[in-house]
């Protein structure tokens, strides 16, 4: 991709020579070196738990260096706070916004550089400053807007006009696209661009190999704590990037059989829900789920898959309209708990692995009895048979290939691929009728994310109806024979798994009307303020 | 990602720690007995003969240690669904009332061997009825139950004031408290059954509701690890989301647990009205509820604990007693001290010692690779 | 009813609210942090002994209050390094401080005093005494306004000011500086403060020796300005009534201190009806007055509040989570 902007001569922006870091028996990072170049777009790829978090967290002083040494604009630098990196020039979108969400955007950039004890003197050259940035960087947000009625897009904004109010010239984003759609991310992208224009140095961490190709001159790679190998993104491929992500040569598709859709097994029916604060999060929702069909939902997180998932799942009561399940509708009237839903046949992985599909401080014996914990085979009478949970536990353990072999260690000390198998184990050998599934693979290493891929199509073949919820749309296209779009808590669009192609599915992710095969999407660049345009998939 | 603590042993977590926390707070009370002038060695000593140097002492040891285990118990299976019931005091004393009104009632009428099972129902009714209201705001409206349960002591305390000036005292009598149980009414005490199988033991409060202690602890143990539903309280405790789930309830959760707790903690009303007392008097719950705070957290909520502390306490509350006639510089009060020690140093302190222990640890295991574990 | 007798209650309203309102305040500070505190109670025993027992020894007030806020602060200083340094349960540590006061207070007052408990009793020496404010003989012929000035306004000890200036102070320490603005910050997304820069423990820490500053002027004006020495327990519980005043205020100084004002009434108000006999129902109990502080709090709690929104990082010890 073309970079022939600014001055890109002179020392590295940021350099990091050999740096380690171990928490307890975990080495984050080994002997990890990089350097990028001033007013480049570098990216830093690597699956989840590779150690590029770490890294950035060492960047910006969040964290210190076992060993090792970083180098801003070739000078030597000791960043042990954040204070010391912004010092130095760096700052920092993160993940998950560092905002305040009662405060007002003005308030959450001038935290920490107030300008004096008394707010009153320092706000008004904050405000004028941040005019000044909006304007020059195109980055419209209302400084008295209260942060928590923006929109995520319009957040991050804020996050970044943070890091340019305190004179970042180098900015890292941290898995920034996470929570947008493909056109906001194609919004993110133009801000690079013009940042970069304007003589900004950005490094980009994500998992995403699209977002790499698309939009940075070079790409570190790491795995498992190193820095496997570093490329001109102009000389190297998508493909190329998995297999060093991941060691070895993967295939990007699965094996899968030809759909074979039995009778409708769960009926939908205009299913509406607002939550606590009264915002709409399930807008007349209608679709039907057959016998021996996986159908995934597609979204950007927060557009009502979770909704969708929790009401399907007894969680949550339906407002308006219903929906049927092997004979018994529930309604607002007439409403079911998960306990009742687990009585007909639905079984539930859900999103939050963490926090709803296992306690972290039960022992895997019984994190395994979760749900199921009034069930006769294991509560004679009154009391419950620990020997039998325990062998239960084992034989999942045994059939699902968790590791290590111990019911009786704590849930929280398994990863995340084994705390998912153990999870996915629990549910599945139910024999349901119906599997509910949310972010089946997030934080899964590689060859467990096969293993349950593999695991829900074989359910699929034996005739369950699979719903699978995922932000990963790779994911949704390989499993799903059937895909909805949500946005907006309704759903935009549906597409058989062989016409689905990211474009289109992204402008459902969006709302905007779908577009046949080969039409051009419309121009969405803004203007000249943006200095150069960034050129997007050839 | 905040959890797990692999470095120590699975023993020295869950046993050692504790340990070294109560010796913490035990340093530390001895550095008060040293700003008062006396030596903590001997305060120990006296402290230790008294309370187990005599079958006299043992047996008002093991009579405070049976109220130590019912209020411990209560606080221990609030801890298990992530609650706090401080609310120990009130629930006891109302749990007394409880006791006092039927055997008030009844006791002329029958005698204690039928009156006991009855007196115990008496006591866990009165006792969740005093947990029920703030167990229910907190359940059903979120209102804090630390805030409400301590409102619901002191309002315990003037209900009872009101009750036994006006309503039930004996004529004439120069403080307020209501007139004696018939005897046949009475539990009989330990040192009197003792008695009858030829042993001889001095005459000591210590009476027949130990062993509803140790049936409350049975209860306790095989309702929170081997039922159905304390594994729902024992998951809404550590997770609420994981709860919902699971197809629990949490607010029914929450409103049953907190009534079992104050229902546990009224059964203090069976030993000291029932037991000792033998009518209804001002102040018997004096000091239990906090007690069993400190028992709950040393005794890391676990029955077998609970017992262990509770005896523990009682030891401290009877030596505090002969303490206080030998060296009577030291206050009684120095309980409530060591009380609030224990509590901080297993409760709010209980990672204190935690690095130099993983340090010491390290450091054993460098020379002796067998002491480390899987 | 009597003028004279509605100005007398006001007046003891107000200084029965006084520690209320100084509580309040402080447990405001503390919460708005993210530092739950439970032993507001149990740091102004602890300084009410210490004052009492500095200014029996030394016949000096002012001496006998720095004495009572130096323990306080001490006491605070244990609870947030418990609660920031230790990450430790903060409601269990307010209780363990709670009772190490109430503990401490007799075992030392015995030792030292001798008498069961209680510190000597303070002649005028040691205590403040209510101040004259000047003008009052002056307006005590002005038919109404001469009343109101020299009943409602003038009249208090000076800790009775201190804490009605205390609350101004409050709200614009939180809302209009610097430090109020990362206070709030704190309390509820404390790692957006620490990526921005400032240290989460150092405000921490900050807020949590003002709620021992002012747990410490509370104490100091129960023992030696309401009355004339110390006795075991004799806060009575205020503490946790200030508590609940915060809540009702919704964490904000205003509301808080109306809550405040409303209990100090009803405390007034109670002391003149006891004895009093109301048509229809008879004698009312001395104990029902005495409940009712208690039992309103229950009622509002479950009533008007029900989900009061707390500072949102409230009770959760701060670790940098990556």
């Amino acid at each position: 991709m073309p970079d022939d902007t600014a001055n890109t001569a002179g020392p590295p922006a940021i350099e990091l020579r050999h740096i380690d870091k171990r928490f307890g028996e975990v080495h984050a990072n080994r002997d990890v070196s990089l350097s990028v170049r001033r007013g480049s777009i570098t990216g830093i790829i690597g699956e989840n738990g590779a150690g590029k978090s770490t890294l950035m967290s060492i960047l910006y002083g969040f964290y210190e260096a076992d060993s090792g040494e970083i180098l801003v604009g070739g000078e030597a630098r000791h960043i042990r706070t954040p204070s010391d990196a912004i010092a130095a020039g760096i700052g920092m979108v993160h993940q998950h916004f560092m905002l305040v969400e009662n405060f007002t955007v003005l308030e959450n950039i001038m935290l920490g550089v107030e300008g004096g004890a008394i707010l009153k003197h320092g706000a008004a050259a904050a405000r004028r400053e941040v005019e000044r940035l909006e304007r020059e960087y195109g980055l419209g947000v209302d400084p008295d807007a209260r942060v928590a009625e923006l929109p995520v897009g319009a957040q991050q904004r804020v996050e970044i006009l943070k890091a340019l109010y305190r004179g970042a010239k180098i900015m890292v984003l941290d898995e920034p696209t996470g929570v947008l759609t493909p056109q906001e991310t194609d919004q993110l992208f133009r801000v690079l661009a013009s940042l970069r224009a304007r003589g900004e140095t950005i490094i980009l961490i994500t998992h995403k190999l699209r977002e790499i190709m698309a939009v940075t001159d070079e790409v570190y790679v790491m795995r498992a704590g190193s820095m496997v190998a570093q490329r001109r993104t102009v000389e190297t491929s998508e493909q190329e990037l998995a297999e060093l992500m991941v060691g070895r040569k993967i295939r990007l598709s699965l094996d899968k059989a030809p759909a074979a859709a039995g009778p409708p097994v769960l009926t939908v029916s205009h299913l509406t829900v607002h939550d606590e604060r009264g915002v709409q999060r399930l807008d007349d929702v209608s679709f039907t789920l057959a016998a021996g069909e996986i159908l995934g939902i597609a979204g950007v997180s927060g557009n009502g898959q979770s909704e969708l998932l929790e009401v399907l799942a007894g969680i949550r009561a339906p407002e308006k309209g219903s929906f049927t399940l092997d004979g018994r509708e529930i309604t607002a009237a007439q409403p079911c708990g998960p306990s009742e839903m687990r009585d007909l046949g639905v079984a539930h992985v859900p999103e939050d692995r963490h926090r709803l599909g296992l306690v972290s401080n039960f022992t895997a014996s019984e994190s395994a009895l979760l749900g199921y914990q009034h069930d006769p085979a294991f509560a004679g009478g009154w009391l419950l048979d620990r020997g039998k949970i325990q062998r239960y536990c084992a034989a999942l353990m045994e059939k699902f290939d968790v590791r290590p072999r111990a019911p009786n260690l704590r849930s929280a000390n398994f990863s995340g691929g084994n705390q998912q198998k153990l999870i996915i184990a629990r549910e599945l050998t139910r024999g349901p009728k119906v599997l509910l599934v949310g972010q089946p693979t997030r934080g899964v290493d590689i060859g467990a994310i096969e293993f349950i891929h593999r695991q829900l199509l074989r359910h699929r073949e034996a005739g369950a109806a699979i719903l699978v919820v995922s932000v990963e749309l790779e994911e949704v296209m390989a499993l799903a024979d059937r895909i909805l779009v949500m946005c907006g808590g309704r759903i935009t669009g549906e597409l058989a798994a062989r016409e689905a192609d990211e474009r289109r599915l992204g402008l459902m992710m969006a709302n905007a009307a779908p577009l046949p095969a080969n039409a051009v999407p419309p121009d969405e660049t803004q203007g000249e303020a943006w200095g150069e345009p960034w050129r997007g998939e050839p | 990602m905040s959890g797990a603590r692999p470095d120590l042993p699975r023993w020295a977590d869950i046993g050692l720690i504790p340990l070294v926390n109560v010796l913490l707070a035990f340093i530390v009370a001895g550095l008060v007995v040293v700003v008062i002038g006396e030596s903590p060695l001997e305060a120990v000593q006296v402290m230790l003969s008294g309370a187990l140097g005599s079958g006299e002492g043992l047996g008002y040891t093991l009579y405070y240690a049976t109220n130590f285990i019912f209020t411990g118990l209560a606080v221990a299976i609030a801890f298990h669904a992530g609650l706090f019931n401080i609310g120990g005091e009130g629930q006891a004393y109302i749990g007394g009332l409880g006791v006092g009104l039927l055997l008030l009632g009844l006791d002329h009428s029958l005698s204690w061997p039928i009156l006991l099972p009855l007196a115990v129902v008496a006591a866990l009714l009165f006792g969740a009825a005093w947990a029920f209201i703030p167990a229910w705001l907190q359940a059903y409206r979120g209102s804090h139950i630390v805030i409400t349960t301590i409102m619901f002591n002191f309002l315990a305390s003037s209900l009872m004031v009101y009750l036994l000036v006006n309503v039930l005292n004996e004529h004439g009598a120069t403080s307020p408290e209501s007139r004696n149980i018939a005897a046949t009414a009475q539990l009989p005490f330990i040192s009197d059954i003792l008695g009858g199988f030829g042993i001889k033991m001095a005459h000591t409060p210590l009476n027949l509701s130990i062993l509803i202690a140790v049936l409350a602890c049975v209860f306790v143990w095989i309702y929170v690890w081997h039922t159905p539903w304390g594994y729902e309280l024992r998951t809404v405790g550590q997770s609420e989301r994981a709860a919902v789930y699971a197809g629990v309830k949490p607010r029914r959760v929450i409103l049953v647990t907190l009534c079992i707790s104050g229902a546990l903690a009224g059964l203090v009303g069976v030993n000291e009205i029932m037991g000792v007392q033998h009518r209804l008097l001002l102040n018997f719950n004096a000091g239990y509820g906090f007690t069993g705070i400190a028992v709950a957290l040393m005794g890391r909520n676990h029955p077998l604990g609970v017992v262990l502390a509770a005896i523990l306490f009682g030891i401290l509350t009877q030596g505090g007693a002969e303490l206080s006639f030998e060296m009577p510089n030291i206050d009684r009060n120095m309980v409530t001290v060591i009380q609030g020690l224990v509590i901080l140093f297993s409760g709010a302190l209980a990672h204190l010692s935690r690095p130099w222990l993983e340090a010491l640890f390290a450091l054993l295991s460098r020379r002796r690779p067998s002491l480390k574990e899987a | 009813m009597d003028p004279e007798l509605l100005l007398r209650t006001l007046a003891a309203a107000l200084r029965l609210s006084t520690p209320l309102i100084l509580c309040a305040m402080a447990g405001l500070l503390s919460e708005r942090s993210g530092i739950v505190d439970i032993g507001l109670e149990g740091k102004m025993l602890a300084a009410a002994f210490a004052a009492a027992s500095m200014a029996a020894v030394t016949g000096s007030a002012w001496l006998a209050l720095l004495c009572g806020i130096v323990i306080a602060t001490l006491m605070a200083l244990l609870h947030g390094y418990a609660c920031i340094t230790q990450r430790g349960n903060q409601v269990v540590s307010g209780v363990a401080i709670n009772l190490l006061a109430s503990g401490l207070t007799v075992v030392l007052g015995s030792y030292w005093f001798q008498q069961g408990g209680q510190t000597p009793m303070l002649t005028d020496l040691g205590r403040f005494r209510p101040l004259e404010l000047p003008g009052v003989t002056l307006l005590n012929g002005v038919p109404i306004l001469g009343a109101i000035y020299r009943d409602l306004v003038s009249g208090y000890s000076l800790i009775v000011y201190v804490a009605l200036i205390a609350v101004p102070a409050t709200h614009w320490l939180v809302n209009k500086t610097r430090f109020g603005l990362r206070l709030r910050a704190v309390g509820e997304y404390p790692q957006a403060v620490d990526t921005a820069g400032v240290s989460v423990t150092w405000l921490r820490y900050r807020a949590v020796l003002l709620c021992g500053l002012l747990t410490g002027i509370a104490g100091t004006y129960v023992s030696i300005a309401q009355n004339a020495g110390f006795s075991r327990d004799m806060t009575a519980g205020q503490g946790f009534i200030a508590l609940a005043a915060m809540i009702f205020g919704k964490w904000r100084p205003y509301p808080a201190l109306g809550a405040c004002l409303l209990f100090g009434l009803l405390d007034a108000v109670s002391i003149r009806l006891q004895g009093v006999r109301i048509a229809g129902i008879g004698e009312v109990p001395v104990q029902l007055i005495q409940a009712l502080p208690y039992a309103l709090t229950v009622l509002l709690l479950a009533g008007f509040i029900g989900k009061a929104v707390a500072p949102k990082a409230s009770g959760i010890p701060y670790v940098k989570e990556r």
